[in-house]
């Protein structure tokens, strides 16, 4: 699977990260699915209610608005994504453990250094890298 | 009875209840999904109790969540 990010909603995603800092921040990803790629049309960004650098959640309520501006705008929910403000762009064993959606793409940006967004495929604990295009 | 899941209109009999909805849509790892039902969110301890009725909208919520360390 390739996910396919426009720069104007990655910079949306990295503004929310960079303003979200020393804490985690995460949000949600919807667009289109055309064959094996997944165009991202729009990034959702949430707050996180454990306001903690090392850990995150997504708050339902939240959650189900942005589900439901989704449905009215034609979108299909893609995936999530967060932010890992010191350690690198791979999922930890606790994003592993707690990542229960096997249709999702999960996200990670690392802003230890320069910024660096990877995605991924995470079903029974197995992890896959996905391709990420930002165009 | 119609009802909406996942934004889609559905069609179950009468009496249906929460959950036996979930088992229906094969609802994966459902011990992490948050229910929506309308505009309140369920317990899971009261999935049993909830017969659904006509028109009502109904979202499973996977749980997100992680971190870094």
């Amino acid at each position: 699977m390739i996910v396919r990010l426009p720069a104007a909603e990655y910079d949306k995603l990295l503004a929310h990260a960079e303003r979200g800092l020393p804490n985690e921040v995460c949000g949600l990803i919807a667009g289109d699915v055309r064959g094996d790629i997944k165009v991202v049309r729009r990034v959702y960004p949430l707050s996180n209610p454990d306001a903690s650098p090392v850990h995150f959640s997504v708050d339902p309520q939240e959650q189900l608005a942005a589900v439901r501006d989704m449905r009215k705008n034609g979108f299909t929910p893609l995936g999530n994504f967060h932010s890992h403000p010191n350690t690198p762009a791979r999922p930890s064993p606790e994003d592993i453990r707690l990542a229960y959606d096997p249709q999702a793409s999960y996200l990670i940006l690392s802003l230890a250094g320069q910024p660096a967004l990877k995605a991924f495929h995470i079903e029974r604990s197995r992890v896959t890298e996905e391709s990420l295009e930002i165009v | 009875m119609k009802i909406i899941v996942g934004g889609k209109f559905k069609d179950y009999p009468e009496g249906l209840r929460l959950s036996a909805l979930i088992k229906q849509e094969n609802v994966e790892t459902p011990e992490y999904v948050t229910v929506a039902l309308n505009d309140d969110f369920a317990e899971a301890r009261t999935f049993d109790e909830i017969v659904l009725k006509e028109g009502d909208n109904v979202e499973f919520l996977y749980f997100m969540g992680g971190g870094g360390e």
